[in-house]
């Protein structure tokens, strides 16, 4: 391997970083039992998008986009503006998220999915 | 109350302050970094901390969840009656040009008062959040196992 | 989508702002009778605003609006087509018949102080809906979106049983994945093309369609949009979600929510992709068509078992879903317009199924076949309008669901796909099975011992219903309006292809 390639995989740092997060978030929601876990991963697998929003908003040698003399090159506000509302989605998401799983606690005792899914079943017999 | 004294005492000297920076973040957002989404998020910051020192009780007598469901509604009427008014003065929805003579000082009034909105919508919502949980831990001491309703 | 034709027309934005706005007011309100007032007046002022929409848009082909006064492409540009009006109408109307029938149906299924907050998230949801059929923004899209999903999460968390709990949070769970793979999608359209206005997509698409980054975009999207659509197999949120939720809330999401997702599916096919022959390029006509075929046998399969009557329509759903998207996988006109009239015929079969499943639980209390023995002698104008409904789900000449399969197979033979023919017409004898089941039961078994007294629904859930019913019934009697609507969505659709 040249050292070219090597120098061209790590200009894409960042989509490193986001695929990493990305698929540690993914294995977590789908390989998790508890809850509150699962909520963790999807948070870990939205701030992924968040970090490939922003980080694909930055133009070389652009800085802040805040008008100033002498400054030319900006870098693209669009992507953070629209990183800011989805933040607030997630935020929204999972405070909903940790609302239900408290009241699933309350009912049933439990926030492991195994352990629900077990009590569900026998609630399906007896019905 | 005695160890808490050194919470109390800094508690005190740093919600004002951070009362006073979510208003700047508020107020200068409209031609410098800041808005009502941060500003929103920061103001609530200092209740929750006044709630995490004094006790939910002592916070709620502050400002009850009824003023903050309120104001959570009002905040998004003051953003979506924005758009409306603008309407009815002759604009587009949310065009801010029709409210002052200027298009600068439309522009200017226009972000003013929804940013307000926003950030009265996001500060209530963060207190409502806080409380439904804290509340919720108190009365019913969830996350331990066994407990059958 | 700025061509001289279209023009600028306000009551699209107040389509959508007029819900949002009513929310915080029930909240204000803090009282269930203010709050159901509101929300009912709000929603058929709603329905009014649609149809006026769709007067014009057929009148005009198009109607745009530009919020804030800011142009297209960098402003956020609402857009209104024939199909987009077509699902407006839908959504409006359901949800107009919904609040009525809300009333006594929530006060016996949901905590007398939380109601006021049911109402501003049924509004919420309505808008969100709304919203999502008129934006032409892609971002924009996202967020009614979720608007919407985050409502009805909390709508289908608020169901009596407590699995309604879970069934919300494993909704939750895949609804959220299934959003946010669809902004990474947009992220990486953005990207490439430095757009988020459809329009503006759609005529740099062809320039950047030979890249990685679109293809990976493609695919995102298709994935996250399945997920909302509960498109086989990605449905597994859909059967419990439907299940547990109030019977009202049942009957709204069935009737709007994938349909509207359907709709999202079509425009990011024939709008953001429109310039592409994806269908020849991409192998997204055979994955499309073999999910499609897979839902509608192997969710009808899944109904046939069910003893749960709300369940079994749920899979049934998802069968449905699988017409769907089979006539829009076609990729031809006909096909397209036999999907899009499926979207039409399915809510109001579905709207009116689960209204009469919404009103046999609120006289019985349960939801089993088991409980439901007799209920045909019991409560016959109730069962006569869901056997109007099954019906239909079968595709019984007279019924809507006939006129939509006929258009399906028709489209289907046109392109010479024998075999697939066959499959339409065999999976709807699975239908018959299942809808079978619920009449034999309703009519042919005696009512178990103590429950021979006929049971009653108030006025105000009946009325709904059997407007429902009776919009059903001249579906499917007289099609030509809904098929002339369908051909002419179809063919503005298929126009940049």
């Amino acid at each position: 391997m040249s050292w070219e390639v090597v120098t061209d995989l790590l200009g894409l740092l960042n989509y490193w970083v986001v695929i990493i997060l990305m698929m540690a978030g993914f294995y977590v929601v789908i390989a998790q039992d508890n809850l509150v876990k699962k909520i963790v991963g999807l948070n870990i697998f939205q701030v992924s998008v968040f970090v490939f929003y922003i980080s694909m908003g930055k133009v070389s040698d652009g800085t802040a986009p805040i008008l100033e003399e002498g400054i030319e090159v900006y870098s693209n506000p669009l992507p953070h503006v629209l990183i800011l509302t989805a933040i607030v989605v997630g935020v929204a998401t999972t405070a909903l998220a940790l609302a239900l799983v408290v009241r699933i606690n309350h009912s049933y005792g439990s926030i492991e999915e195994d352990e629900i899914q077990v009590i569900e079943h026998d609630e399906e017999e007896i019905a | 109350m005695t160890e808490k004294t050194l919470l109390i005492v800094v508690s005190k000297i740093l919600i004002p302050l951070i009362l006073l920076f979510a208003l700047y973040v508020q107020f200068h957002g409209d031609f410098g970094p800041g808005g009502g989404f941060q500003a929103g998020v920061i103001f609530a910051v200092a209740f929750i901390l006044y709630a995490l020192i004094f006790g939910i009780r002592t916070a709620r007598k502050v400002i009850p969840s009824a003023v903050t469901r309120t104001m959570l509604a009002l905040g998004v009427l003051i953003y979506g009656g924005t758009g409306v008014a603008t309407m009815l003065m002759g604009g587009e929805y949310l065009d801010y040009n029709v409210l002052a003579d200027t298009v600068k000082g439309g522009q200017h009034i226009g972000i003013f008062i929804v940013e307000f909105g926003v950030g009265l919508t996001v500060s209530s919502a963060m207190i409502t959040i806080f409380y439904t949980f804290s509340g919720h831990v108190n009365a019913e001491l969830p996350f331990r196992k066994g407990d059958k309703p | 989508m700025s061509d001289p034709a279209s023009f600028s027309d306000p009551w699209l934005i107040l389509l959508v702002v007029v819900p949002l706005l009513a929310a915080p007011v029930c909240v204000l309100l803090r009282s269930a009778g203010g709050a159901w007032s509101t929300a009912t007046a709000v929603s058929w002022a709603v329905v009014g605003i649609a149809i006026k929409l769709l007067i014009t848009v057929l009148d005009q082909g198009q109607v745009y609006y530009r919020i804030g006064g800011w142009d297209a492409p960098w402003g956020i540009e609402y857009v209104l087509d024939p199909v987009g009006a077509v699902v407006v109408v839908i959504v409006a109307v359901i949800g107009a018949l919904t609040m009525p029938y809300a009333k006594n149906s929530v006060e016996k299924e949901i905590r007398h102080d939380r109601i006021y907050l049911f109402y501003a998230m049924m509004l919420l949801c309505l808008s969100g809906l709304l919203g999502i059929t008129v934006t032409g923004d892609a971002f924009n899209l996202f967020v009614f979106l979720e608007i919407s999903s985050l409502s009805s999460y909390v709508l289908i968390s608020l169901g009596s049983d407590r699995r309604a709990l879970t069934a919300a949070f494993r909704y939750l769970i895949m609804g959220t994945l299934g959003a946010t793979f669809y902004i990474i999608g947009v992220g990486l359209m953005y990207q490439k093309t430095g757009t988020l206005n459809m329009a503006d997509l759609r005529t740099i698409m062809p320039a950047v369609i030979d890249t990685h980054t679109v293809h990976a975009a493609l695919a995102f999207l298709t994935v996250g949009i399945s997920l909302k659509l509960a498109l086989f197999p990605l449905h597994l949120w859909l059967p419990n979600a439907y299940t547990f939720a109030p019977s009202v809330v049942t009957a709204f999401l069935a009737a709007t929510a994938t349909k509207v997702s359907a709709y999202v599916l079509l425009r990011t096919i024939y709008t953001i992709f429109g310039e592409i022959d994806l269908f020849a390029d991409f192998p997204l006509k055979p994955v499309l068509i073999v999910m499609a075929v897979a839902a509608m046998f192997l969710a009808s399969l899944s109904a046939i078992w069910q003893q749960n009557i709300k369940r079994m329509m749920a899979y049934s759903s998802v069968a449905q879903i699988g017409y769907i998207v089979l006539g829009f996988a076609l990729a031809s006109e006909a096909g397209l317009a036999g999907g899009i009239v499926h979207m039409v015929n399915h809510a109001l079969m579905k709207g009116t199924a689960f209204f009469a499943i919404g009103a046999m639980v609120f006289a019985t209390g349960s939801m089993t076949l088991r409980d439901l023995q007799g209920i045909g002698r019991r409560m016959p104008w109730v069962t006569a309008a869901f056997v109007i409904a099954g019906l239909g789900l079968i595709g019984v000449p007279l019924t809507p669901g006939f006129i939509s399969k006929w258009q399906l197979v028709t489209a289907v033979l046109e392109l010479e796909l024998w075999p697939l023919a066959a499959l339409i017409l065999l999976s709807s004898l699975l239908a018959v099975i299942y809808v079978w089941r619920v009449f034999e039961v309703a009519y042919l078994r005696p009512a178990p011992l103590g429950h021979h007294k006929p049971a009653e629904v108030p006025l105000s859930m009946s009325m709904p219903l059997w407007i429902l019913a009776l919009a059903t019934i001249y579906a499917g009697a007289n099609a030509t309006f809904t098929l002339n609507l369908a051909h002419e969505a179809a063919q503005q659709l298929m126009g940049g292809l």
